[in-house]
């Protein structure tokens, strides 16, 4: 698999540190412990497109949302995780 | 169901083999069952079987969207063993090694159940003593392992690299109970028992969707082959555990990855049993057939692709290597993916539920196929009786609520790392 990097173009994925899915949320500090077990532990784990976080660490050090098919290892894009910050 | 014995095939030699049955009855679904088990591989298979033996539960369908022993009982690395550290891992693993010890008495099938052993090297002061630990702890659940020195390892395995090792072997601790089967033919074993005590195993039938009642329990499953009704509904679906739960609601603590096997072409007999690197994750047995048998690490990312890519064959190629240099001129034959269930603390679910009338069986991580029977066992437990096998107590849905996780590795959410 190549990623797209904005900064460096396109690098093997070899290249990245893999942080899974990018939709969980870090709820607020005083929500409820569930809330926490949520965030920390369940996961969508969907067949098809995901969008998860990579970190460039062999490259400009930043971290990424790319989006991915799971199913057949096709990258559609990639951007800088800051930029899709929420 | 004719026996399989000496007799047997002798009576079939002479009449050159033409007369036997099919192991089992490829059946059709029928309307309703006292329990379905969704996944005809080895977990499902299993279940089933003890469903019948066990608890005199014989109006069961097992469901397979593919055939049987097409996913991943027929995609695993073979590997029997019992050697884990925690209590609530290691009397699971030594119940299911000892299932294995008699299974093809039981099943009246041939699995090639080989116990050549299982050593997993270290090379470090450290490791040392981290093998020695867990050594002691499977002895104290009645488990066997041995703590061999250098020179014992030398002995069972005089092709290491010893002389120019970047990670010298200190030793390895071994558990000479351990070794390997033939995967298809557990697959194929349990299938035939199974449906010889009268479980319908039903082939090319996917489920999409569950039926529920009004108050939203599970009493049924909608398939490619039509609805079928039930009692009670289990799911052995390993690998796509999360899409199977998704359609009752339910989300699991689990990431499905991809983990690659390789295969050499075939060798004369040159490893005697399994051998585990401690410095890198690989292992190494070899087949009946004189391959080479191997594996690593899982990619490292999502996949439901049953093929990885090319930076995991290379780490895994230079772990053997750097462990066993005489197998650098053996050609690659195969390899292949499996998909697998990695849970979040590395260590599976046999559970209710959080839904009336399903049962799941989940998590499995790269650590499945040793864990076959004992695996079926616990679930028919649990479908039959309602309560956790007193083996598989710690394998709850709910431990990572409770904070009672069982992480194997230390090694915290992450399940690329397990």
């Amino acid at each position: 698999m190549r990623i797209p990097c904005p900064y460096c173009g396109s690098r093997d994925s070899s290249e990245f540190s893999y942080r899974s899915d990018a939709a969980p949320v870090r709820p607020a500090a005083d929500a409820p412990v569930s809330a926490f077990h949520d965030y920390v532990y369940l996961r969508k784990n969907p067949a098809g497109l995901i969008r998860e976080h990579w970190y460039h660490a062999s490259g400009c050090r930043q971290w990424l949302v790319v989006e991915r098919d799971t199913v057949t290892h096709i990258i559609e894009g990639a951007s800088l995780a800051q930029g899709v910050a929420r | 169901m004719s026996r399989y014995s000496i007799f047997s095939l002798m009576r079939n030699a002479v009449s050159g083999h033409r007369h036997w049955k099919p192991a089992w009855r490829d059946a059709s679904p029928r309307a309703h069952y006292d329990a379905i088990i969704i996944g005809g591989g080895g977990h499902g298979l299993a279940t089933a079987y003890y469903l019948a033996k066990n608890h005199g539960i014989t109006n069961v369908a097992l469901i397979e969207k593919g055939w049987i022993g097409g996913g991943n009982v027929g995609r695993n690395t073979t590997i029997v063993r019992a050697n884990y550290l925690l209590d609530g891992n290691e009397p699971f693993y030594e119940w299911s090694l000892k299932l294995w010890e008699g299974l093809e008495q039981d099943l009246n099938y041939n699995a090639m159940v080989s116990q050549r052993g299982v050593m997993n090297l270290f090379h470090s002061d450290a490791q040392r003593d981290a093998a020695a630990r867990r050594g002691n702890a499977m002895r104290l659940h009645g488990s066997d392992a041995e703590l061999l020195d250098r020179d014992g390892v030398r002995k069972l395995a005089p092709f290491l690299n010893f002389d120019s090792a970047r990670f010298p072997i200190d030793g390895a601790l071994l558990q000479p109970r351990g070794g390997s089967a033939r995967h298809d033919a557990v697959a194929w074993g349990y299938a035939r028992a199974a449906s010889d005590r009268g479980v319908d195993i039903i082939q090319n039938c996917e489920v999409k969707g569950f039926l529920r009642d009004t108050s939203g329990a599970v009493v049924g499953v909608d398939t490619t082959r039509g609805q079928i009704r039930a009692g009670k509904v289990g799911m052995a679906v390993a690998g796509n555990s999360s899409r199977v739960a998704a359609m009752a609601d339910i989300e699991l603590p689990i990431e499905s990855h991809v983990l690659q096997a390789f295969v050499s072409e075939a060798l004369k007999p040159v490893i005697p049993g399994v051998i585990t690197f401690g410095a890198a994750h690989f292992y190494m047995s070899q087949s009946d057939k004189g391959g080479l048998v191997f594996g690593g690490d899982v990619d490292g990312y999502n996949s439901y692709a049953q093929r990885g890519n090319l930076p995991i064959v290379e780490d895994t190629c230079e772990s053997a290597m750097a462990l066993l240099p005489m197998v650098g001129r053996a050609r690659l034959l195969r390899s292949w993916g499996g998909i697998m269930d990695m849970s979040m603390d590395g260590s599976p679910i046999i559970d209710h539920a959080p839904v009336d009338g399903l049962y799941i069986n989940a998590g499995w991580c790269y650590g499945g196929f040793k864990a076959t029977p004992a695996s079926g066992w616990c679930f028919a437990h649990l479908l039959a009786t309602d309560r956790s096998h007193d083996v598989a107590s710690a394998y709850r849905l709910d431990r990572f609520a409770t904070g009672k996780i069982i992480d194997e590795k230390g090694q915290g959410p992450q399940p690329n790392l397990h």
